[in-house]
């Protein structure tokens, strides 16, 4: 059953993501991509990581593909979009890389990683928000504060960047 | 149930996808949105391999990767419209004024 949600979750994955990359127009592509972001949000639901299949839904679909959709609209890209004429290269090279690591991860050798879920994995002590939770807050609590203002910072440079310049304006 | 090679796999998929778009596309808007598509990929990784080894370590990691990314796409969109107010064009092939 897991098995049958994990196929169907990365195989919608993988096509819209490769819709992303081919389609011409590029609303299309924000939204194929909307489609791709819940699907992953349901993988990891299925890894049981709630808190961040919710932070993923609400961070990426509901902020970051907003962003998008505004400026996509804003500039009023026309559905001129030739591909490169580096194409064939691209896909040639995107081709060697899919068969060098496939080819890597298929490799049977004896290594101490687990391949299965550890047994007894189901049953959570805490659950996902609090572990989380619990985790940021102390041991990472220094990367938190820094990752504040991170957002600090890109929300004064985005301001400054898109911003008209006032004083050639009034003059 | 599901082995981890599957989860790493997916991963790679999703990354190559990514960086093919990077390489293939000409709108700047759609290189952003490939670049987002190889941060995912990363973050499925990480969560996958959170899951398989019982550390937490993992999703905390994905959790400062979302908030970069989202970071990335403001400055990133804020940069777009600045060209696209001085050279009307959002086509890569026209921003060459370094090219010597």
């Amino acid at each position: 059953m897991g098995l049958f949600f994990f196929y169907y979750l990365a195989g919608v994955i993988i096509l819209t993501a490769l819709l992303v990359v081919a389609l011409r127009n590029p609303i299309y592509s924000v939204l194929s991509l909307l489609i791709m972001f819940f699907h992953v949000a349901g993988l990891y639901v299925t890894l049981h990581a709630e808190f961040l299949a919710a932070v993923q839904v609400i961070v990426y679909a509901g902020a970051i593909l907003v962003l998008y959709l505004f400026v996509v609209m804003l500039l009023n890209v026309k559905r001129e979009d030739r591909y490169h004429p580096q194409l064939p290269i691209g896909a040639f090279m995107g081709l060697v890389i899919v068969t060098e690591v496939l080819l890597l991860a298929f490799q049977r050798r004896e290594s101490d990683l687990p391949a299965m879920p550890p047994p007894g994995s189901v049953a959570q002590v805490a659950g996902n928000t609090e572990t989380i939770g619990d985790v940021l807050y102390t041991t990472y609590l220094f990367p938190f504060e820094v990752a504040s203002l991170i957002l600090l910072v890109a929300m004064i440079g985005a301001i400054v960047l898109a911003k008209r310049d006032l004083f050639e304006k009034q003059a | 149930m599901v082995p981890l090679s599957y989860y790493v796999t997916l991963s790679a998929i999703v990354f190559i996808t990514g960086v093919v778009g990077v390489l293939i596309r000409r709108n700047i808007i759609i290189i952003l949105l490939s670049v987002e598509l190889m941060l995912n990929a990363t973050n499925i990784n990480f969560v996958a391999y959170s899951y398989y080894f019982q550390n937490i370590a993992g999703q905390v990691f994905v959790f400062f990767a979302l908030t970069v990314a989202a970071a990335e796409v403001a400055v990133g969109l804020a940069i777009i419209i600045a060209l696209y107010r001085s050279r009307s064009s959002i086509n890569v092939d026209e921003f060459q004024l370094l090219k010597w």
